[in-house]
């Protein structure tokens, strides 16, 4: 981290050297500073936001290919027939990995959070649950309900796909609507630097002007303006990206249960990306800032 | 080392210079004279390429300026001082760092010994040695004037172009500008000055051989000895 901000402050120091040749200026430098921290700040949630969302639906994604669960409440004495009954439909059923019926110390345990360690689950109507794992394009949940109604009256599929599906499909949607905003961020910033740029062009045209008198090239004149602009983009938004960073640290960690709230953030080699965004402003910048120049020194003489 | 041919420059629809041709001489001192709003700055600027004519063609140097890209003419200006009639600064510098000005912005060291040494040297023949760390806004007419025009001749120019040098100073200060201007021109560097006033003309004329450029109608003559 200190190396980043050290690359980002170094420049600058020479910049007061280098470039005095364009005054100081006042509040519009600021606002240049703080409007690129704001916005970096955002992005990065709107990174967090993509990336976490991403994850969400890859998460989704896989566990729908885990497929589904039948779930089988007849009455007690029924119950071992219609098990046994189902799982033979299941070995016949095209695009059924796998299927077997959870026993009783399994079905404890998922009851468990509810009901605690102690309970005995002869003395309650649990249903028994099989649990099916599909394979290749998964299994035709439609035909299995069909044969099932038929021959095991008491057995209800849960297809997962079916709950999920608009939810991965949600996911991808945030994720989406989280680059998106990073690109506009990415516009406003342009389009926020051209003005302040054009603004400074417009306010130095003296001395843009006696530049040109005493024999400066457009290109001199033009990287004066376009060093400062982009140092300030960068700086500003590199403080912007590192306080942006400490919050989302600070979110509260996901969890086992992972609702995408709890899950924004960053995982792993994640953490480098938002570490673009200063870069990508400063370039950002740099490219705004040189067209508005380039057309603001062809009217001038 | 200045070339017009039938010059015309037009503005608004209107013309101001028509069929303008002279030819200024390496070493040469000319004056351009003229009533007010004659055109005077207007063939200055043309002649430093801050105006492009409407027909005709200007050379300095030898290069015709219509063929030249922005980046030639910036480097031509290196090579030829001009001091402007409201001599412009900029004013967040102090007055030694403007006069360096060209060299910086050339890429020109201003950081060794020999290069400050000319420096100082430049500042004590305006006569601003004292005023080297005030800032433009800090400086009377006369102060702005040689400044401008020691920021004009520290590259060391050829070719120095004056527009009313002697313009906001009292009769003393110009003659002391023009002693200056008159000492460059016999360094073997060529000028040329606009100015409405005659007395200045004279002055000069008993030192060096000035030629006197008058423009009156929209055209150039080049006025006898009679001044």
């Amino acid at each position: 981290m200190r190396h980043v901000l050290e690359s980002v402050l170094g420049p600058l120091r020479r910049d007061a050297q280098a470039d005095r040749i364009v005054p100081p200026s006042g509040a519009t430098a600021q606002l240049v500073v703080l409007a690129a921290a704001a916005m970096a700040f955002l992005a990065v949630f709107a990174l967090a936001l993509s990336l976490a969302s991403g994850r969400l639906a890859e998460r989704w994604g896989d566990e729908l290919a885990e497929g589904a669960t039948i779930r089988i409440s007849a009455p007690a004495d029924a119950r071992a027939a219609q098990t046994e009954t189902a799982l033979r439909i299941l070995e016949t059923t095209a695009g059924v990995a796998f299927a077997r019926a959870l026993d009783a110390s399994e079905q404890q345990a998922l009851l468990e959070p509810w009901f605690g360690p102690d309970l005995d689950l002869s003395s309650l109507p649990v249903p028994q649950l099989i649990e099916i794992v599909s394979e290749g394009g998964g299994f035709d949940a439609a035909g299995l309900r069909l044969r099932l109604e038929a021959e095991v009256p008491d057995a209800v599929l849960d297809d997962h796909a079916q709950w999920r599906a608009p939810l991965v499909q949600a996911a991808d949607r945030l994720k989406t609507l989280g680059t998106v905003s990073v690109l506009l961020l990415g516009v406003i910033m342009a389009a926020m630097v051209t003005l302040a740029a054009k603004t400074a062009l417009a306010t130095n045209a003296q001395v843009i002007k006696v530049l040109r008198l005493v024999g400066a090239s457009d290109r001199y004149i033009a990287n004066a303006f376009v060093r400062r602009f982009t140092l300030r983009t960068a700086a500003g938004a590199a403080v912007g990206v590192m306080v942006g960073m400490v919050v989302v640290r600070m979110l509260p960690s996901a969890s086992n249960t992972a609702g995408f709230l709890t899950g924004l953030g960053f995982q792993g080699g994640q953490w480098f990306l938002p570490l673009l965004i200063p870069v990508m402003a400063g370039v950002v910048a740099f490219i705004a800032t040189g067209w508005a120049a380039r057309r603001v020194l062809r009217e001038v003489a | 080392m200045i070339e017009l041919n039938n010059v015309a420059y037009s503005y608004n629809g209107g013309a101001l210079l028509s069929d303008i041709s002279i030819s200024l001489a390496p070493g040469s001192f000319h004056f351009l004279t003229g009533p007010s709003g004659a055109g005077k700055t207007t063939l200055l600027k043309l002649c430093y390429g801050a105006l492009r004519p409407t027909a005709g063609r200007v050379a300095v140097f030898g290069k015709d300026l219509s063929a030249l890209s922005r980046d030639e003419i910036a480097g031509l200006r290196r090579r030829m001082g001009v001091v402007h009639q409201d001599c412009q600064f900029l004013d967040h510098l102090n007055v030694s760092e403007n006069i360096a000005l060209p060299l910086d912005v050339s890429g020109r060291a201003i950081d060794d010994a020999e290069a400050l040494e000319d420096l100082s040297e430049l500042m004590a023949w305006v006569g601003l040695t004292h005023r080297a760390e005030a800032f433009p806004p800090e400086l009377s007419g006369g102060e702005r004037q040689r400044a401008a025009l020691a920021r004009g001749v520290i590259m060391s120019p050829d070719l120095l172009i004056a527009d009313e040098p002697t313009g906001n100073v009292d009769w003393e200060m110009s003659q002391r500008l023009l002693r200056l201007l008159v000492e460059l021109n016999k360094m073997g560097k060529t000028i040329l000055i606009a100015t409405h006033d005659l007395s200045l003309i004279r002055a000069a004329k008993a030192q060096v051989q000035a030629r006197v450029l008058r423009i009156a109608n929209n055209s150039i003559q080049l006025a006898g000895a009679d001044l």
